[in-house]
């Protein structure tokens, strides 16, 4: 049986535009993830445990205040704190910066787009999104989570196998599971539907 | 399973005429039975938006007429929603507004808002239909 990996993964959506949130949060659930919207970049920065003074985490447990965060997708022009400066934040973070960021925007501005992936954004998508944006995320899902699932790549083949546990617990950690699935993908596509 | 209930043609008119474009399709994709109402619900809500930023553009046009990067970004939040649920007409207009702001020219915002404000009660119209 296929193990719907995505449903597991977490993304936290930020934009200060209300019909954009409701827009992304949409694209985001129909493809199978779970969804957190906020509308400014603070509110990003509290979710993911940082203050916008500090560079490291407040030393809470993780259960109480922070959920995990599997990405990050965020619009470029809010007021405030922008998309920008949250990408740069968020990757200026010792604790944060492996966490995948995907920047939006309604403007086709090149000089923005290389100053976004410069910055570290793994992504830049053009608004309206559209489904087929969200397909580019698959490949930052799985580099995402090798950190956290054991992740095994046979040497020779394209098999991968994911543990369906959806802890939080290290690799190393992880007991071999019965519930582990073989999943078999054709060569450069991630299909795991 | 179909879950809409209008005629499907009523939809196409409005596309045909202009009014709205693709992504008002994609939203229609994005309507299942775990989101029922996600159409009317986004409509909704860009009717809500969209009213109180063309207030506020009204409002600092006489207030602020010289303010043009005032305009220019409340024009901008404008643009966004338009574009974002399929609004072409009234995005049009909203672009041809902020070039009139990039030129500080006032008249041409003025004349500009007027046709913005006319295609977003025309959609508003239109859009009621769709919903009945």
């Amino acid at each position: 049986m296929a193990v719907d990996a995505e449903a597991e993964f977490h993304v936290l959506a930020v934009d200060d535009s209300l019909i954009d949130r409701k827009l992304i949060e949409r694209l985001l659930k129909t493809s199978c993830f779970q969804v957190t919207t906020v509308d400014s970049g603070s509110k990003a920065l509290e979710v993911l445990g940082l203050r916008e003074d500090r560079t490291t985490p407040s030393a809470v447990s993780p259960e109480h205040n922070e959920i995990e965060v599997n990405l990050v997708i965020t619009d470029y022009c809010m007021p405030g704190m922008t998309g920008y400066d949250l990408l740069k934040k968020i990757k200026g973070s010792s604790s944060l910066k492996d966490i995948p960021v995907v920047v939006m925007s309604s403007e086709n501005v090149p000089s923005r787009i290389n100053r976004c992936l410069e910055g570290g954004a793994e992504e830049f998508f053009l608004k309206p999104v559209q489904l087929s944006d969200l397909k580019r995320l698959r490949p930052h899902i799985l580099k995402g989570r090798s950190k956290d699932q054991q992740l095994q790549r046979e040497e020779n083949s394209n098999t991968i196998i994911i543990s369906s546990s959806g802890s939080k617990r290290k690799a190393m950690d992880e007991e071999p599971s019965s519930e582990r699935t073989r999943l078999r993908f054709s060569t450069g596509s991630l299909t795991m539907l | 399973m179909f879950i809409y209930t209008r005629p499907a043609y009523q939809f196409c008119q409005v596309v045909l005429q202009g009014y709205l474009d693709e992504q008002f399709y994609q939203l229609e994709e994005l309507q299942d039975e775990s989101s029922p109402n996600f159409v009317e619900e986004v409509v909704t809500l860009f009717f809500r938006d969209s009213s109180r930023l063309v207030a506020n553009i009204d409002q600092a046009l006489q207030k602020y007429p010289q303010d043009f990067r005032r305009l220019d970004n409340f024009m901008h939040q404008l643009k966004g929603s338009a574009s974002s649920i399929g609004a072409a007409k009234m995005k049009n207009e909203c672009t041809s507004f902020r070039e009139f702001c990039n030129k500080e020219n006032r008249e041409g915002c003025l004349r500009s808002f007027q046709k913005v404000k006319k295609e977003h009660a025309v959609l508003k119209q239109k859009l009621e239909n769709y919903f009945q």
